[in-house]
C-alpha cells in the first residue's frame, strides 16, 4: 500500500488540506469548516478522523469533525461552554486525541473533554478549579490553552500551556494539576522576582519522542528543556540567534533532536532575525544549535510562525513542515535539511499537522 | 397564514449553512425571544450555541429583530410577529 502524507493546516479563514504521495508534489483542497477561524486541527491517529477547533466572531466556539479525510464536515459545541455567569468561551485554541478520549484546550483557559468523538463535551474543572486561577493573567493573544500534551503510555498524565500563566501537569487525568514552571524566567518581573510559580509566557511545549520525562519548551522568555517531567527546566537559549519565538517541533524518534524557528524579538516586530529565513536545529537536547536554510528565503523576509505552526511526518527520512503568519507553508523532505515553499497565498497559517494515510 | 403565538423568523444564510436541511424562513410558536431560539434549538441541535453564548445572552455579533426593533431573550413576542436574525456587519 501507498502511504499518503496529509497535512492539516489551519488558518484565520478556513482548513486547509494539502496532500502528497512524494512529498513533491502536493495538491491543495479547502478551505473547510465554512472559513471559520481555526486555531488547530489534529487527526486521531487510531481512525483517522479530523478534528478542527476554532472559533467564528459570530457564532463562537465549536470543534469541526470529517470522517472522510475533509470531504465532508459537520460542528458540534454542545457542553463546550462555561457556566452561566462566568466569561463565555470565545474559541478553541488546542486539540488531542489519544485512547478515544478528545480534549480541547479553549480561551479563557481551561480544559474540555469527548469521549463521544466531538458530539458531546464536559469541562474538566479541576484545572479550572486549581487555587492560582484568580491570579492568571492573559498573555498578548489572550488567557489561553494552547499546549496539550498526553503522555502516549499514560493517558491520564497531561501538560498543557497556558499564556501567559505557564505550564501545569496532571497524573491523574484531570482531577488535580500542578504549576511546573520551575527554572523559567520571566524577563517582565523585577529583578529577585524573576521565577515564580506561575506567570511564565510559555508559546508552546513539545514531548521528546522515546525519552521519559524530557519536555522542551519554547517561552516568551527564553528556551527550555525539562528530564523529570518539567519539575525543574534548564534554559538551552546559548547558541540561538534570540531567546524568542512560539513553535516547537521534536524528532519523531530521537529525543536529543528539537527545532526551533527563533524570531527577531518581541518588540522588534517578531519577524526572522535579520529578516533571513531559519528553522534552528539541535540533536544534542540543546547544547548546540545549527540553522538550517537551504531553500528558504534568506532576504526581505518578514514573516514570523504561530505556536502551533510546525509538525513533523512520521516517515523515514521524516518530513517537516511550517506555515507563516504571511500564508506561506514550506516543507522539507529530508529532517529540514533542504527547503521548499509547498503553498503560497493562503490566510495566517494557525497550525500545521500531519496524517499519514495507506490507500 | 400564522396562527396565535406563532411568529414567522427569517435566518441568515451564514446560520442556516452550518446545519444540514435548516429553512431559511420558517414559522414557530413562541412567546418570547428565549422559547422561539429553544425552537430552533429542537428542530436543528446546536442552533442555540451559534445564536447565544453561555451568559445567557444573544451573541455580541448577532442581532434578533423583532417587528423592527432590536430584541434580547427576554422580549415577548406578539402572534404573528415578524422575527429577522442577522448576524452583525462586523470581520477582517
Amino acid at each position: 500500500m501507498a502511504k499518503r502524507v496529509m497535512l492539516l493546516v489551519a488558518t484565520n479563514k478556513g482548513l486547509f488540506i494539502l496532500d502528497s504521495r512524494d512529498r513533491a508534489e502536493w495538491r491543495i483542497r479547502g478551505p473547510f469548516c465554512e472559513t471559520w477561524p481555526i486555531n488547530h486541527a489534529i487527526a486521531d491517529p487510531k481512525d483517522g478522523t479530523i478534528y478542527a477547533g476554532g472559533g467564528n466572531p459570530w457564532f463562537g466556539p465549536a470543534v469541526w469533525k470529517s470522517t472522510d479525510l475533509g470531504d465532508t464536515w459537520s460542528h458540534s459545541s454542545a457542553g463546550l461552554a462555561y457556566e452561566a455567569g462566568e466569561e463565555p468561551m470565545s474559541t478553541v485554541w488546542s486539540l488531542a486525541a489519544v485512547d478515544g478520549a478528545l480534549f480541547a484546550g479553549v480561551q479563557p483557559a481551561g480544559l474540555f473533554e469527548s469521549v463521544d468523538a466531538g458530539s458531546n463535551w464536559a469541562h474538566m474543572r479541576g484545572l479550572s478549579e486549581h487555587p492560582t486561577r484568580p491570579d492568571w493573567q492573559p498573555g498578548g493573544a489572550g488567557l489561553i490553552l494552547h499546549s496539550l500534551l498526553i503522555d502516549p503510555e499514560d493517558g491520564k498524565r497531561m501538560w498543557v500551556g497556558i499564556s501567559a500563566v505557564g505550564v501545569f501537569h496532571t497524573e491523574d487525568g484531570g482531577e488535580t494539576w500542578e504549576p511546573r514552571n520551575r527554572g523559567i524566567r520571566n524577563d517582565y518581573l523585577p529583578e529577585g522576582q524573576q521565577y515564580p510559580e506561575i506567570g511564565q509566557c510559555v508559546h508552546s511545549i513539545a514531548l521528546a519522542s522515546g525519552r521519559p520525562g524530557r519536555l522542551y519548551q519554547q517561552n516568551h522568555c527564553g528556551m527550555y528543556r525539562t528530564d523529570d517531567d518539567g519539575r525543574s527546566w534548564i534554559s538551552i537559549e546559548a547558541g540561538l540567534p534570540s531567546s524568542f519565538g512560539f513553535p516547537s517541533a521534536v524528532h519523531p524518534r530521537d529525543p536529543d533532536t528539537l527545532f526551533l524557528i527563533p524570531l527577531n524579538g518581541d518588540t522588534k516586530g517578531r519577524y526572522v532575525p535579520d529578516a533571513s529565513a531559519a528553522v534552528w536545529r539541535t540533536q544534542d537536547a540543546g547544547k548546540t544549535w545549527t540553522a538550517l536554510r537551504n531553500g528558504l528565503p534568506q532576504e526581505n523576509v518578514f514573516f514570523g510562525v504561530l505556536r502551533q505552526a510546525m509538525a513533523t511526518d512520521r516517515l523515514e527520512p521524516f518530513g517537516l513542515y511550517f506555515g507563516t503568519n504571511s500564508g506561506e507553508l514550506y516543507a522539507s523532505a529530508d529532517e529540514g535539511e533542504n527547503w521548499s515553499c509547498i503553498a503560497a497565498h493562503l490566510p495566517t497559517v494557525s497550525s500545521v499537522e500531519t496524517l499519514m494515510v495507506e490507500d | 397564514m400564522t396562527g396565535a403565538g406563532t411568529v414567522l423568523v427569517r435566518l441568515p444564510a451564514v446560520l442556516a449553512n452550518l446545519f444540514p436541511d435548516a429553512e431559511r424562513r420558517l414559522e414557530i410558536q413562541a412567546e418570547t425571544v428565549a422559547e422561539l431560539i429553544d425552537g430552533l434549538d429542537a428542530r436543528w441541535p446546536g442552533m442555540r450555541d451559534r445564536i447565544c453564548d453561555s451568559s445567557p445572552a444573544i451573541r455580541r455579533h448577532i442581532n434578533v429583530f423583532v417587528d423592527g426593533g432590536r430584541a434580547r431573550l427576554s422580549t415577548p413576542l406578539r402572534a404573528g410577529a415578524d422575527v429577522f436574525i442577522f448576524t452583525a456587519m462586523s470581520g477582517g
